[in-house]
């Protein structure tokens, strides 16, 4: 076969046409097959990106559900404030970014021959692989609790019908009754998760049905934003939310589904709805393709998120052992950005430069009382990812003529906005 | 011993030794894009957050510097701008101002 003079001509144009018209210097790289498995903020991000830094790379994402519903935000669908349908997001920004989206459910890996199969037998080969699975829930974490178990004591951790379920129980329950909430020890997915749940639970229950409690009982003794939190409970609903540290017997010893109680060392109590939140792991497939550590989670190179356990594999989001990086959508956002710029300098040959690593995590308290805790990360000498010395914090102790918790509940709405843009397209 | 002495000539010629040692920082445009999940992709914030887009150089680090010292009040750019050296501002501003 013999290439024209004018075809070669035309192809070398495009090329240099490319470079010019604002490409990053990165899009020269070499080509090559990325496969990412799951497309929560995460793998999404990072699939985005790769086609971003280097439109000439192969990138397929592997996705058993056709669409993406978060978790962020997923509390105000509880507190009804917020549609299901407001926070479910489709790939056909993905797809037009260039990235192949294939439903399907990884269940293996093998990292020696770089093959992933999935359930249906379709085996996909790759040069480098995104492992972005987000959390498992370990039900026998509690004992009692299990996933049938989870039909009537939602967990409601991961979005979608169990979302919806703890809604309808939250419309049932009665005016008077007690919600209780089962808070689960550290790591686990969104630190203030919880803690914003109730809040957001007691603005529907002080308004709908005000004579009711909530209890949460915690396996720890303290919690993300605790003092911005519980400042803002006495003061928005006072008396309402009662929180048990794990010191005081607020760690959960058992759960009853049919007599609706929870035990503890705080005692037997009887809940009109009861949401346990297990303790978790990183999802499936890093279990099985041998990517997790002895406590469940993946351990990484912090300054690309390369597996410690295998080859040419990364490891995005909840499922990674981030140093002091909390397990947060914003999170995983930001090393999906990481993963992208190491796997297109690795193929092209380069070192990959230090990692850009950031966390912002919002929460409302109520849809007009928002606040947030931020870090900036680097990676120290022991090759640990810690928060950058004398910045990021939480919001202030008292709000001045700022009205900082209006305008950071606007920030949260906003917040949400831009990184589902960024992350789905 | 005085540290101007050959003290400090030992220190020069060891500081290029240990930067290489290791891995380069993030640059302007990693901690750029980071900015994203806030101001939106390419900085295209729709909604009260500011949109990074359009903005020149000049502007991204003069708004920086005061956010960093507390002098320009604000919710949480005070407490993430603390996290940047002086450079680093200069690299993120230097992309920022690219972005169309």
């Amino acid at each position: 076969m013999t290439t024209t003079r004018r075809s070669l001509l035309k192809t070398v144009g495009a090329a240099a046409g490319l470079g010019v018209i604002g490409m990053p210097a990165l899009a020269q790289g070499a080509a090559g097959r990325v496969v990412v498995i799951g497309a929560g903020f995460g793998g999404a991000t990072t699939a985005r990106y790769l086609k971003r830094l280097n439109a000439a790379l192969d990138v397929t994402l592997v996705e058993r559900d056709d669409r993406f519903i978060t978790c962020p935000f997923s509390n105000y669908v509880v507190a009804g404030f917020r549609k299901i349908e407001d926070i479910t997001h489709g790939f056909d920004g993905l797809t037009k970014a260039g990235v192949k989206v294939v439903k399907g459910e990884a269940t293996a890996v093998d990292t020696t021959g770089r093959l992933v199969t999935l359930r249906d037998g379709t085996k996909l080969s790759y040069d480098k692989l995104v492992v972005a699975p987000g959390i498992e829930l370990n039900y026998a974490g509690v004992p009692g609790y299990s996933e049938a178990a989870s039909e009537k004591m939602p967990h409601a951790w991961k979005a979608g019908p169990q979302t919806l379920l703890l809604r309808r129980q939250l419309e049932a329950m009665p005016d008077g009754g007690t919600f209780i909430l089962c808070a689960p020890g550290n790591p686990f997915r969104c630190p203030p998760g919880p803690y914003e749940r109730v809040s957001v639970v007691a603005w529907y229950l002080k308004n709908n049905k005000p004579k009711s409690k909530i209890l949460v009982l915690d396996a720890k003794d303290a919690f993300s934003k605790q003092g911005l939190f519980q400042a803002a409970w006495e003061s928005e609903f006072p008396g309402m939310i009662t929180w048990i540290s794990g010191k005081d017997g607020g760690k959960v010893e058992s759960v009853d589904p049919t007599s609706m109680t929870v035990k503890s060392g705080f005692g037997n109590e009887t809940g009109a709805v009861i949401n346990v939140i297990p303790p978790q792991r990183a999802g499936a497939i890093a279990q099985t393709a041998g990517l997790v550590a002895e406590n469940g989670w993946c351990p990484v190179d912090p300054t690309t998120f390369a597996s410690a356990k295998a080859q040419n594999v990364y490891i995005v989001g909840d499922a990674s052992i981030a140093g002091a990086m909390p397990k947060s959508g914003s999170s995983a956002n930001v090393q999906g950005k990481v993963v992208a710029a190491a796997i297109v300098a690795i193929l092209a040959g380069k070192a990959a430069d230090g990692p850009a690593l950031l966390n912002i995590c919002y929460s409302l308290v109520t849809p007009d009382y928002g606040i947030s805790t931020t870090d900036v990360y680097q990676v120290n000498a022991d090759k640990v990812i810690v928060t950058t010395p004398n910045s990021g914090g939480v919001s202030v102790k008292t709000p001045t003529a700022l009205n900082e918790r209006k305008l950071e509940a606007e920030y949260t709405v906003n917040w949400y906005k831009s990184i589902t843009a960024d992350t789905w397209g | 011993m005085d540290i101007r002495g050959p003290m400090a000539a030992l220190v020069t010629c060891l500081l290029p030794m240990v930067a290489s040692a290791q891995t380069v920082g993030p640059s302007g445009q990693a901690m750029a894009q980071a900015c994203y999940v806030c101001h939106g992709p390419d900085g295209k914030s729709v909604g009260p957050i500011a949109p990074l887009v359009g903005l020149p150089k000049d502007h991204i680090v003069r708004q920086m510097a005061e956010f960093k010292t507390d002098r320009r009040p604000g919710t949480i750019m005070n407490r993430i701008a603390k996290g940047y050296t002086d450079e680093q501002i200069v690299a993120i501003a230097d992309f920022i101002a690219t972005l169309k």
